[in-house]
């Protein structure tokens, strides 16, 4: 129903309701990351093998290991998955879960399965989907990436704003240390505790390390953490507004925090802080 | 009561109709629709509702005199209970409702704490607050999303293709706390602030009914409707503290 919705959405784009009608009417358990078909049967014996001692027997994520671990392992029977390229709600594309096995999940402990095959890792993916009949359903529609905007100083600042304005800093906190005032009252869907990003950290992001990675993570949503779409109330040009200052809160030597610190050399004092509006 | 000839003119309606579920709507001119309504009680102790500390959200902590209570449990004058949904679990189960739920986000609540709709009834959620909100239905059976929505956003249009009970919350205000009951009959009604409900609009016949309150269950009634008539029903929930 929801991919109904979009596809109406965007009725004048024929590419896009072709690309949507391929894409659902595969059969739910064919897989296909990158050119690699990947096979369940195939999968499972690997997954027995790597995966089982987190994510369970059953796919539930509680095999014997999860007590240990926080955040918790994926539980592939409720089908909800942070990093995907769909929309909010929808199931990820073989690529995304594929793209997950393969660069892990840094600040958790996932990690990255890159000496796997690709193969391998695809017949993995294949395995995931049998734990959950909401694959028959097919995945979503990957979001759409217009070309990234000029990283100008204006554009950061336009950014600053929107952190402020839809209220990032409410759990990421003022300075995006992942200290906001609602960052220790954040739960994911199983009620297990769960931080914010931290970007002071200096750490990849969950889902991706390019601008694009980040641009997908506001606009799609974490399912299953606390992490909204952001997709109906921004729009492309201010996602990559966002984008190009959240990249200023990273430690890491970027084109945008470069552009920044100087910028702030002669300017910190115009800047209003950010946080609680002073009434 | 009814004259033989309309009985029979119903009859061949019903039969020449295609003897569908519509049907029931074909023969409504010739039979009344009757109705149900109750009050819904507790016996023993509930829980006794917290008072919510708004302070970190000034813009709505303004909007309340007193502090807001948790609503899981709502508790109205004679025992009676808030926000309990009645519907219709076998018997006719009604048409397609079109007509839109609305929840609101105001004051950092949600009004209603409990939105009742069928299954692919449009819901729309909106928000009054000058806080950004997200909105997080944690459903089990349907696909789970997280939208936010910033002061001023327009409506968050969506519905919900399987029957469940949904817990909705925002993340950003954890108080915040409501839900979703998604039905798969259009014959509903919440409890109000004095534990009444009312089901109208039910062709004549035989009905099980069911009452779901979030803390302490389901229970269900059989009853029979006559045309036009008026059934009571009374629900009663064994309330626990804990």
């Amino acid at each position: 129903m929801r991919l109904a919705t979009l596809q109406k959405k965007f009725v004048s784009n024929l590419g896009v309701i072709l690309l949507a009608m391929v894409a659902t009417s595969l059969p739910a358990q064919q897989t296909r990351v990158g050119n690699i078909d990947g096979h369940a049967s195939a999968g499972k014996k690997e997954y027995r093998r790597s995966c089982v001692g987190c994510h369970g027997p059953d796919g539930d994520g509680l095999g014997e290991n999860a007590q240990w671990i926080d955040p918790k392992p994926r539980d592939f029977t409720a089908a909800v998955f942070k990093c995907r390229s769909t929309p909010t709600g929808t199931l990820p594309t073989d690529d995304d879960l594929g793209n997950t096995i393969h660069r892990g999940v840094v600040t958790t402990n996932m990690p990255s399965w890159l000496p796997l095959t690709g193969q391998v890792r695809a017949d993995l993916v294949a395995y995931i989907k049998t734990f959950s009949p909401r694959w028959s359903q097919g995945h979503g529609t990957p979001i759409t990436i217009p070309p990234e905007t000029p990283t100008t100083v204006e554009s950061m600042l336009r950014g600053r704003a929107l952190f402020q304005k839809m209220e990032c800093w409410k759990c990421h906190g003022p300075a995006g240390h992942g200290d906001g005032p609602s960052a220790s009252t954040l739960t994911d869907s199983k009620d297990n505790p769960i931080r914010p990003y931290n970007f002071a950290a200096g750490t990849r992001f969950k889902c991706g390390e390019t601008n694009q990675d980040l641009y997908r993570v506001f606009m799609t949503g974490l399912d299953g953490t606390p992490m909204p779409s952001f997709a109906d109330n921004l729009k492309p040009a201010e996602a990559w507004d966002l984008v190009h200052f959240l990249r200023t809160l990273q430690p890491v030597k970027t084109p945008e925090a470069a552009a920044w610190k100087t910028w702030l050399k002669s300017n910190a004092n115009s800047l209003k802080p950010i946080g609680p509006e002073t009434q | 009561m009814q004259k033989p000839g309309f009985f029979v003119l119903a009859v061949v309606f019903l039969v020449s109709s295609g003897a569908s579920t519509r049907a029931s709507r074909f023969t409504a001119p010739m039979v009344a629709p009757g109705s149900v309504e109750g009050i819904i009680t507790y016996t023993g102790t509930p829980p006794k509702m917290k008072p919510i500390d708004m302070a970190k959200e000034p813009s709505c902590a303004k909007q309340h005199a007193t502090p807001v209570m948790t609503e899981s449990v709502g508790v109205g004058p004679g025992n009676t209970l808030e926000d309990v949904v009645v519907y219709v679990s076998a018997g006719d189960m009604g048409g397609a409702a079109t007509q839109p739920v609305t929840y609101e986000q105001k004051g950092c609540q949600y009004i209603p704490h409990v939105a009742a709709m069928e299954v692919n009834q449009p819901l729309e959620i909106y928000t009054r607050d000058q806080t950004s909100h997200n909105i997080h239905p944690m459903a089990k059976v349907n696909a789970e999303w997280n939208r936010s929505q910033p002061p001023g956003a327009p409506p968050i249009k969506v519905t919900y293709e399987k029957p469940e009970f949904i817990p909705v919350k925002c993340n950003v205000h954890p108080w915040m706390h409501g839900y979703f009951a998604v039905l798969s009959t259009s014959h509903y009604s919440v409890s109000d602030d004095n534990g009444k409900f009312s089901l109208k609009g039910l062709p004549p016949g035989k009905y099980t009914l069911t009452a779901w309150q979030e803390k302490f269950g389901t229970q269900t009634q059989d009853v029979t409707v006559s045309s036009g008539g008026t059934a009571k029903v009374n629900f009663t929930f064994k309330a626990t503290p804990y």
